[in-house]
């Protein structure tokens, strides 16, 4: 186990390294003069310009400048943001747990909804509640979600009046921010009704976010659990005499999970990207609101760390998602 | 009463039975095609599309540029201070929504099209080179694409277009380098796999040269994937442009394109729900045919996959 672990960190180095050229040559690339680009105008006066360049080190050989960059990464140094003079990495960090509360609710009720309704689906196999869980589930795959979390908030918002539209707590609550996770701040604090006023600021967004992966998982676990169906060991556990329940639940959907799981893994990548829409659409301060501002405003450093801050979980989360796949099955573990 | 059942006397006509000839690829390809469906409907969507698309400026009522100030924001036909005029409702500088959602269809095909090729190209070949060198230009090609797809493909698009700024040519650009890595992992994967068939052995010791064994013996080969593929990336990258077109960071306005147009109708989501609605449903319909179409081809083209997604 401990030879797996080792490989698959082997394996993280050089994609580390490569993200890492990737955001290095994110400002170099940019066309034209980078200092005009960053400051948004014309002409700036040469001297303001050379200590432009000499303050982002622009003026080194590309080489130097990419051993400054990795160099500082490895001290943690991420830059400072050209708007508000914040480090990057601090703000990444009041941010980030906006997004995780937010991708979590996602997932939780894309597990829960998918996992039941692959589950029904893959029993009922041919009935019309098949039908539509698989045509639901297709389109839910092909769904532009900027635009159903619009149609989200114009119905369930605007219309009916159920949720709010935006934030995700009402201005009239002060929430000192201990986790920076409201659901948990506002259960910590004294405040009447913001718990629940959280709570409804969370629906919406998390469906959203949550629709792509429900989709997945649904027709996954259905495509899984009707292969384990067919196993031996399921006609077994029928003729032993236990309950349909038990065949079910412990003997056909614990084995049908594992292929589920992997996909579960892969949609961390997914639900990121969505939260950068997802967010957008809610003003939902999250990490993806944070770069989408970034990029309108110019400001590379945010644009450049903050894009290597989200691979790097990207890469982090696909290594455990390894790492416990392996666990799950040894046939991985050994494989070369 | 029982129906009697039509019993049909197989009299040949000539002495070779014909179901014993093996039919033509297009024709059993058609079959297991049109057994499906959805892939059907999909394909019949996708044909209205891409007619609206072609012959776009006779399809479409309305100038999709021209703003008909007496008319802004009139609903669709249907509803109450609805106009003929406007079958599906104007947008709020009095645009026909129908013309430029035609309009439209050309820019998201466009999209997806030059982005499949710009991407399908060059990926097959490095995936060739990956599977016909596998001791170092292979591997180094892999953990390249790597690196690729450890960026979640909306946000490495995100991060191409913040270096190349917004527009047209640098939407699809970025889409291009987004879908490459996937074709370069099929297309080595497949190549792996034929690589050790007793043909290629065979075309080997005739004395055929590099690029022919590519192109020539191995590549027609591993077409199937490749297929379905570049039909399940056309369907993400009018699903990425318009995602790019609604954050700001693709097309730009006034062009009618699908996204773009749903970002400046957010304003008016509580009074004109069509501005909103109608865009995205035609987005959501387009991919949904797409897609119901590749999973038509995988089904047909490469029965391997069938069970396998």
């Amino acid at each position: 186990m401990l030879s797996f672990i080792a490989r698959r960190l082997g394996l993280l180095i050089p994609t580390f390294f490569g993200i890492t050229l990737l955001t290095f040559a994110l400002i170099r690339l940019i066309p034209g003069d980078p200092v005009e680009v960053m400051m948004g105008e014309r002409r700036v006066d040469p001297e303001m310009h050379a200590q432009a360049m000499e303050r982002l080190g622009l003026n080194k050989p590309l080489p130097e400048q990419y051993l400054d960059y990795v160099g500082k990464l490895a001290q943690g140094d991420l830059g400072e943001s050209l708007r508000t003079r914040e480090s990057v990495w601090n703000e990444f960090l009041t941010l980030f747990p906006a997004t995780l509360e937010l991708a979590f609710a996602a997932l939780v009720f894309a597990g829960v909804v998918g996992l039941l309704a692959g589950v029904i689906a893959a029993l009922k196999r041919g009935s019309l509640f098949d039908h539509g869980v698989m045509g639901i589930s297709l389109a839910g795959y092909s769904m532009p979600i900027f635009w159903w979390g619009l149609i989200l908030i114009m119905f369930f918002s605007v219309s009916l009046g159920w949720t709010p539209v935006s934030g995700r707590i009402d201005l009239l609550y002060d929430i000192e921010p201990k986790t920076g996770f409201m659901l948990i701040d506002t259960l910590l604090s004294d405040e009447e009704g913001a718990f629940k006023d959280a709570v409804m600021h969370l629906i919406l967004p998390a469906i959203v976010l949550g629709t792509i992966p429900l989709a997945v998982i649904a027709r996954m676990t259905r495509s899984s659990m009707l292969e384990v169906l067919r196993e031996d060991y399921i006609r077994t556990a029928r003729a032993k005499g236990l309950s349909p329940a038990r065949v079910v639940f412990v003997h056909g959907l614990r084995n049908a999970l594992i292929p589920v799981l992997t996909v579960f893994g892969l949609q961390v990548g997914t639900l990121l990207a969505g939260a950068v829409l997802t967010e957008t659409i809610f003003s939902w301060p999250g990490i993806g609101k944070w770069l989408i501002e970034a990029i309108g405003a110019r400001d590379y450093p945010v644009v450049q760390n903050g894009i290597l801050l989200i691979a790097c979980l990207v890469i982090l989360v696909n290594f455990v998602v390894d790492i416990l796949y392996g666990l799950a099955n040894p046939r991985i573990r050994h494989q070369r | 009463m029982t129906t009697p059942i039509a019993k049909t006397v197989t009299t040949p006509a000539t002495p070779v039975d014909q179901s014993l000839l093996y039919p033509s690829p297009y024709k059993e390809f058609w079959q297991a095609f049109s057994r499906n469906k959805g892939a059907v409907a999909g394909l019949m969507f996708m044909c209205l599309i891409v007619f609206c698309a072609l012959f776009a400026p006779w399809v479409a009522p309305h100038n999709p540029s021209e703003q008909y100030r007496d008319f802004l924001l009139t609903p669709p036909v249907w509803l109450e201070g609805g106009n003929w005029q406007f079958i599906l409702g104007t947008d709020e500088l009095g645009r026909d929504l129908l013309s430029r959602l035609i309009t439209g269809a050309r820019l998201s095909l466009l999209i997806g099209l030059s982005s499949v090729l710009i991407s399908l190209i060059p990926g097959v070949f490095l995936g060739l080179l990956a599977g016909f060198f596998p001791r170092i230009l292979g591997p180094s090609i892999m953990r390249l694409m790597d690196v690729m797809l450890a960026l979640p493909s909306l946000l490495l698009a995100v991060a191409i277009v913040a270096i190349l700024g917004p527009g047209l040519i640098n939407t699809v650009i970025a889409i291009a380098i987004v879908s490459l890595p996937s074709y370069v992992r099929l297309t080595r994967a497949a190549v792996m796999g034929e690589l050790n068939r007793d043909y290629v052995t065979a075309a080997r010791l005739a004395g055929a040269g590099l690029p022919r064994l590519m192109f020539v013996t191995v590549l027609p080969n591993c077409m199937a994937p490749l297929i379905v593929q570049a039909t399940l990336s056309f369907s993400s990258a009018i699903l990425d442009a318009a995602a790019l077109g609604f954050l700001g960071l693709g097309v730009q306005p006034p062009t009618p394109e699908w996204g773009t147009m749903l970002a400046s109708a957010r304003d008016y989501i509580e009074r004109a729900w069509w501005v909103v609605s109608l865009p995205g449903l035609t987005i959501l319909l387009s991919v949904l045919a797409i897609n119901l179409m590749g999973d038509g081809l995988r089904d047909a083209l490469d029965p391997k996959l069938k069970n396998a997604a």
